[in-house]
């Protein structure tokens, strides 16, 4: 065989394998969302799921998804910003510093199921938070944060020197340089680089089974009393969220339209994750474009 | 206002075990312009920048020896650093405005130094950029985008924010050699118009702004000063032979 | 009189510093204490196993039979530990040709067309929920095996075309980074002496990003090695070691998944699978570690 065959052989071999590529994730996203969406109606979204009747909803686990992302946000993205600033800034360049950076990507690798036994352990049995959605967003947390940390730095990482030392000159303190110089300019790639986490986490159920817990109790969506056992905002209460729900009845589903409803469940996942991409995306180009601009 | 210049007094800078400048002692008056001349690689950035400890932001960088300011060696580790770079402004090869409004650029200084009052803000910013030849310039704009100004512009407005925070120094790092001529030749006026309130030392690469601006040079070879004198002296009748082949542009 | 060097006021600064590098500190104490606590809890329950109920670790490590509520208690762990290290392994020798061809095609064929369509694609993949992996594998993979292969469809095939897919976007774009951070010259040299680009793929780019391609693989692998729901969905959950792919098997992440809820802390058989985490545990660390090796292999 002459080296311009094997050539051509190779190259129509590489382009197939990248459209069967395309065409799988097309396969994939189409099969969701074609098995899926038919099922999707308002009542599917808002309703109390059934156990054994069909015609159940996804309601109180959608609910439970977005403020379990929003718990486990609001605690993550403070701690993932000071210990990323602490490793891109004040961290000396040291053997302790690799070593911290060696644990930061240990943590990082640890299985999202590890990081569910370590919450059933500590948070839902030591700590006594029971089976409960703050449990359920320390344990997002941990699996979010070495993530967290990673993307700060890369986005301080990414501020021109001459920035820092400009308002270093001008006298100020390396804290204000670093939150009123440094972190707008990181800005761009840090929100980004936080919408992809925050999908990762709306799409999380390893770690969840074992602190978040696998069922939800009657929601009373007019109790908004956070310390009622039965209000949608109690922290403490139990919250099955929708792709622990996937994962519950496609493993145990007694429902006879089970398959319907892990369906239209995973295509308002996967919308959700997509539409947290195309959000960071055009997030990202938008305000590169602002910070670029000429006005 | 008792005008202040520094000095310096066996300044060594190291990186790592590399050795970048050697034993400089020089004396910056205040109201003059010292400029810092030799070939690339010569020291002359890395010890400007150690004036401000602004090397103090490099790992493995080391510095020995003294930096007076009035009676203090602020080459000293119980300095404080930050109030320290207050009272020296610096200015930078490439401008770097703050990714912030025209305004702001001025104000973050003088209103994190304490000056919260607006108009107390207004005024100084228009003094600063009045200062910094650039107010009739961007008296209507004030409040668009610094980057959107040209790169001259940028640098004028650099100064202005340098010297809204009332220096008593500024270092400038060739300050003009990534703009074009027109806009080089307003910097250099720029520098001896604010000689009158401030020590200036340049770094420059170009020998010709050396000699127009500048009261004074140093002439940097591999660290070292080979030669200081007033500015005059050293493009007539330079007493070391490296500083005439420097000048005569046999080498760098 | 000369006036001192810092000018006569409150230096706010100096509070301002203290509070940033205390806030920066504790929140990086708060990332460290959590991955010790995190690896202290799970080794103290998954060694007490041995240590506390008497169980041999070589009998778990090489025991085929799981029967930990059995009479006798059997503790067999490694159908588990191989069924984990066979889908992982293989979800890799597939990802990884499709992923280096990918890469190809994106730095060395078509980089206009390929930045704008399969990187964006294989970035998506990257961010699917692994439930619906799971979910489209159970209700698209492996009806499709039981139809095609004897068998229920179910086992290591089916869980490793799963992770295969999940592990696509790790190994791509490690590749194409490493593709793409090749010295111009590097090729050009090549091209210059009449290879073919497909000669030169093979020769040339092949052997030089070989460490870094290792490092990608060796990520995904680690990355299906952890993975727990999206295989348990198809892997049928059999606790013995599988004759064929086609048959039911289990991981260990499969097996911890599925009886964790329903052991009672503190007895044997709920320390066992704190010993499977254990496992878990250990294998990432060898992981990371592989990978570091790799990564200073790629940088000489």
């Amino acid at each position: 065989m002459s080296a311009k065959t094997a050539n051509k052989i190779a190259t129509s071999v590489i382009v197939a394998v990248s459209g069967l590529i395309v065409l799988v994730l097309a396969g994939l996203l189409g099969y969701i969302l074609v098995r899926g969406l038919g099922h999707i109606s308002f009542d599917f979204l808002t309703s109390a799921p059934e156990t054994i009747r069909r015609g159940g909803g996804i309601g109180p686990q959608l609910f439970n998804s977005v403020f379990l992302l929003f718990l486990t946000m609001i605690i993550t993205i403070p701690l993932g910003l000071g210990a990323g600033i602490y490793m891109s800034e004040y961290a000396p360049a040291n053997k302790v510093t690799n070593g911290i950076r060696l644990i930061v990507e240990v943590l990082s690798s640890v299985p999202s199921i590890i990081v569910g036994l370590f919450g059933l352990l500590v948070l839902v049995n030591l700590f006594g938070f029971g089976f409960s959605l703050f449990a359920g967003a320390l344990a997002l947390t941990v699996f979010n944060l070495p993530l967290m940390v990673r993307i700060t730095e890369q986005g301080l990482r990414s501020v021109p020197r001459e920035q820092k030392e400009a308002s270093l000159a001008l006298g100020l303190s390396k804290w204000k340089t670093i939150t009123s110089v440094m972190l707008p300019i990181a800005m761009p790639v840090i929100l980004t680089g936080t919408i992809l986490a925050a999908g990762r986490v709306f799409g999380e159920a390893a770690a969840l089974l074992f602190t978040a817990g696998m069922s939800s109790p009657r929601l009373d969506f007019s109790d908004w009393n956070p310390f009622s056992p039965f209000s949608p905002l109690n922290p403490f209460r139990p919250a099955e969220t929708l792709a622990v729900h996937i994962w519950k009845i496609n493993s145990e589903g007694l429902a006879p339209d089970a398959k319907e409803i892990a369906a239209g469940a995973s295509a308002v996942l996967v919308i959700t994750v997509l539409a947290f991409n195309f959000a960071a995306r055009w997030l990202g180009r938008y305000l590169y474009r602002r910070f670029t601009a000429i006005k | 206002m008792t005008a202040i210049g520094m000095s310096t007094k066996n300044l060594s800078v190291y990186y790592s075990d590399k050795q970048a400048v050697k034993d400089v002692s020089l004396d910056f008056q205040a109201k003059q312009v010292t400029a810092l001349i030799g070939p690339s690689g010569c020291g002359k950035s890395t010890f400007l920048r150690s004036l401000n400890r602004m090397n103090d932001l490099i790992p493995d960088c080391k510095i020995t020896g003294e930096i007076w300011i009035r009676d203090r060696n602020i080459n000293s580790p119980d300095t404080d650093v930050v109030s320290l770079r207050q009272r020296i402004g610096m200015v930078w090869q490439r401008p770097n405005p703050f990714h912030k409004s025209i305004y702001e650029n001025i104000a973050f200084g003088p209103r994190y130094h304490g000056t919260k009052n607006k108009k107390a803000l207004d005024e100084i910013v228009e003094q600063s950029l009045r200062k910094a030849a650039l107010w009739e310039e961007t008296k209507d704009r004030l409040h668009n985008s610094a980057l959107a100004l040209s790169g001259g512009q940028q640098q004028r407005l650099c100064i202005a924010r340098s010297i809204a925070v009332k220096p008593d120094i500024i270092l400038m790092d060739e300050p003009a050699s990534a703009l074009d001529p027109v806009s080089t030749s307003k910097i250099e006026e720029l520098i001896a118009e604010l000689k009158r309130d401030f020590c200036i030392v340049i770094v420059t690469h170009n020998m010709h702004q050396a000699a127009r601006v500048s009261d004074k040079t140093a002439f940097f070879l591999t660290g070292e000063v080979v030669e200081y004198d007033l500015t005059t002296n050293i493009f007539t009748n330079p007493q070391k032979q490296e500083t005439n082949d420097y000048i005569t542009g046999r080498f760098g | 009189m000369a006036q001192p060097l810092e000018r006569q006021q409150a230096k706010p600064h100096l509070a301002e510093e203290w509070v940033g590098k205390v806030y920066t500190l504790l929140c990086i104490a708060f990332l460290i204490l959590t991955i010790f606590s995190l690896v202290y809890f799970v080794a103290s329950k998954g060694l007490s196993t041995f240590f506390v109920n008497g169980v041999n670790v070589i009998d778990l490590l090489t025991g085929l039979k799981w029967a930990p509520e059995g009479e006798p208690r059997l503790f067999g762990a490694l159908p588990f530990i191989f069924g984990s290290f066979s889908t992982s392994l293989l979800a890799a020798a597939i990802a990884a040709p499709l992923g280096f061809c990918a890469s190809v095609f994106m730095v060395e064929i078509a980089p206009k067309f390929g930045r704008q369509y399969l990187q964006p694609v294989i970035e998506l993949l990257a961010g699917i929920p692994s439930v619906v992996y799971g979910f489209v594998g159970l209700s698209v993979i492996v009806p499709f095996f039981r139809d095609v292969f004897p068998g229920q469809g179910v086992g290591i095939a089916a869980g490793a075309v799963v992770l295969s897919i999940m592990i696509l976007p790790t190994i791509t774009t490690i590749a194409t980074d490493a593709l793409a951070a090749l010295p111009k010259g590097l090729k050009e040299g090549s091209y210059a002496l009449g290879a073919t680009r497909w000669q030169t793929i093979y020769r040339i780019v092949l052997p030089t990003t070989l460490p870094a391609l290792m490092t990608g693989i060796v990520l995904g692998i680690a990355r299906a090695f952890g993975e727990a729901l999206a295989v348990q969905m198809v892997i049928g959950n059999a606790p013995h070691i599988p004759r064929s792919l086609f048959e039911s098997a289990s991981t260990l992440t499969s097996a911890i998944t599925l009886s964790m809820g329903n052991t009672a802390m503190g007895t044997v058989a709920n320390n066992a699978l704190w010993s499977l985490a254990l496992i878990l545990m250990l294998m990432t660390f060898v992981f990371v570690f592989i990978v570091r090796w790799l990564e200073r292999r790629s940088k000489i």
